[in-house]
């Protein structure tokens, strides 16, 4: 069998707070991404899914353990990383067309394959014929998929999506969640897709790992049997629901018990 | 009927653009006929407040003479080379004193302490250390400016969001891109917001320094005309500094939109 794509060995994650005492944010992590495969971290507000994408983005170093992308330790932010933030992060200065393509003007691509590059991905979002137009001018989905656009353009080896689209209204979230899957059907991109939305992590997902808060903690892994391609109508059936039972549960369980520990 | 009137009462809201040049075409029509009413209704004795007339004459008056024209043009050469020297080290220096602690923890102390100084406090000494001629004025507009300048733009720079920089990282940027493609340009709308702020205030130091001493300049027109009790001459140099203020404010605006089409 081959190596995964991403391994995630063990990892902590300390901050100093303001008084100087250690703020644990991340404890004892450890998942695999297979390669081709649509991995989704599902957790509580707060408990450390922003850092731990950033870990393996290389923006932030942890505390304990190790990281690693095609069996190489992760050195630092680079552009095998693609990521999508949780906040809006086009560059307001530039064009839909000239964010998509920044990655490529860095890397010295010229412009007739820059050009070429940028419009399959901008179609691949939806977005032909705003190519032109600047961030000001884009609601808040289409900000989000010309940022899915300009990652994609870079060719990351596995693209990082921190709660993309988390600041969306549901029936705008569920189109970005419909043209997500319709993409991923065409090019089986490796994705580690972090949400506190418990649906959205059993739609897009072939595993999804249950988070834990205050230290954040992997507490389960879920496989997804759902077939694929999948619809947005599957989150009425009878398979989904029981999946969502089984990791609602979970959450449940852990929920109970923090809540216990906090009563001692 | 009533809600045809709402927007008027309701905070934060449209008008119609015509209302809105109406309303202030008014506003300044009220100033100037109550002005009218005052002066030529004799109600304010002609040497307290001259009539518009009388300012009209003392302006052909000083356009004949000169006078008028070699002031504005003094005050003019002045302020705008003061103003350019300060922006000039304020912009970089500043953008790197937001995002670089070095620069911060090297700028801020002297920075704090010269900025609380009243640059007024400070026209005796440069006056005894380089005269009254052009580079005292410019002195005191660069001492006055520049610092002000400094912290704000600091704070522009400051406030640039770490997941902009991040996002580029991720997109394969170094460092040196990071600051010259995303920090510098996402600075841009801040910054010319603070020149045009500090402008203004570039303005009452300038007009401050030729009321203390100077031999020409619209400051230097003003305590002139007073010696005499030439009100008339008074509210002329008033008026000219009051309409310099206006247009370059205007130019400002109009130079930020052409530049910076993209900012919101
Ligand atoms: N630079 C930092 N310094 C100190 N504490 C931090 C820092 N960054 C994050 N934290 C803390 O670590 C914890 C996890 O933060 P993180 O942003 O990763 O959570 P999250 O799961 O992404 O939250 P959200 O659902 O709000 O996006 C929080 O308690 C946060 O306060
Ligand atoms: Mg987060």
């Amino acid at each position: 069998m081959a190596a995964p794509k991403l391994r995630i060995d063990n990892v902590a994650l300390r901050f100093r707070s303001r008084t100087g005492a250690p703020v644990t944010a991340l404890e004892n992590i450890s998942l695999v991404v297979e390669d081709k495969e649509f991995s989704v971290i599902v957790g509580p507000s707060g408990c450390g899914k922003t850092s731990l994408l950033r870990l393996v983005a290389g923006l932030i170093e942890p505390t304990e353990g190790s990281i690693s992308l095609d069996n190489t330790s992760i050195n630092g932010p680079g552009k095998d990383r693609g990521m999508v933030f949780q906040s809006y992060t086009l560059f307001p200065w530039l064009t839909v067309q000239n964010n998509v393509e920044f990655g490529l003007r860095i890397a010295g691509i010229p412009a007739a394959q820059r050009r070429e590059t940028s419009r399959r991905y901008i179609a691949q979002v939806g977005l032909t014929g705003f190519e032109r137009l600047y961030p000001k001018q884009l609601s808040g989905g289409m900000m989000q998929r010309v940022a899915l656009a300009r990652a994609l353009a870079n060719a990351p080896a596995i693209l990082l999506m921190d709660e993309p689209f988390g600041a969306l209204d549901s029936q705008t979230r569920s189109l970005m969640q419909e043209m997500l899957l319709d993409l991923w059907q065409g090019s089986h991109k490796t994705v580690l897709f972090i949400t506190h939305d418990i649906d959205e992590s059993i739609l897009l997902g072939d595993r999804v790992y249950v988070m834990t808060a205050r230290p954040g903690r992997i507490k389960e892994m879920v496989e997804i049997d759902l077939p694929r391609p999948r619809t947005v109508e599957m989150l009425t059936s009878d398979a989904f629901m029981a999946i969502k039972r089984r990791i609602m549960h979970s959450i449940h369980e852990e929920a109970m018990r923090s809540v216990a520990i906090e009563r001692t | 009927m009533a809600s045809l009137l709402d927007a008027y009462v309701s905070p934060k809201k449209e008008i119609p653009r015509q209302a809105y040049a109406g309303v202030s075409t008014v506003a300044v029509a009220v100033v100037i006929a109550l002005w009218c009413v005052l002066s030529y209704g004799g109600f304010v004795r002609s040497d307290f407040l001259p009539t518009p007339h009388d300012v009209a004459m003392a302006a052909i008056n000083g356009l004949n003479d000169g006078s008028l024209l070699i002031n504005t043009g003094a005050s003019l050469t002045e302020i705008i080379s003061g103003f350019i020297i300060a922006s000039v080290f304020a912009v970089p220096l500043g953008i790197l004193m937001g995002s670089f602690k070095i620069v911060e923890a090297a700028l801020e102390p002297v920075t704090n302490f010269v900025r609380y100084l009243p640059v007024s406090a400070l026209i005796p000494l440069l006056i005894l250390w380089v005269g009254i001629d052009i580079e005292e004025k410019i002195s005191v507009i660069f001492i006055g400016t520049f610092f002000q300048q400094l912290i704000m733009i600091a704070d522009v720079s400051r406030g640039v969001s770490q997941d902009l920089l991040d996002v580029s990282y991720t997109l394969g940027a170094g460092r040196r891109t990071v600051v010259w493609r995303v920090l510098i340009p996402a600075t841009l709308p801040g910054v010319m917001d603070t020149l045009r702020v500090t402008l203004g205030w570039a303005w009452t130091y300038l007009v401050v320094a030729e009321l203390v001493a100077a031999n020409k300049g619209l400051g230097y027109f003003i305590l002139n005309s007073m010696r005499g009790l030439f009100t008339d001459q008074i509210f002329l140099g008033i008026i000219v500094i009051g309409l310099l203020g206006l247009i370059s404010d205007q130019g400002f605006k109009l130079l930020r939109n052409r530049l910076l089409p993209w900012a919101v």
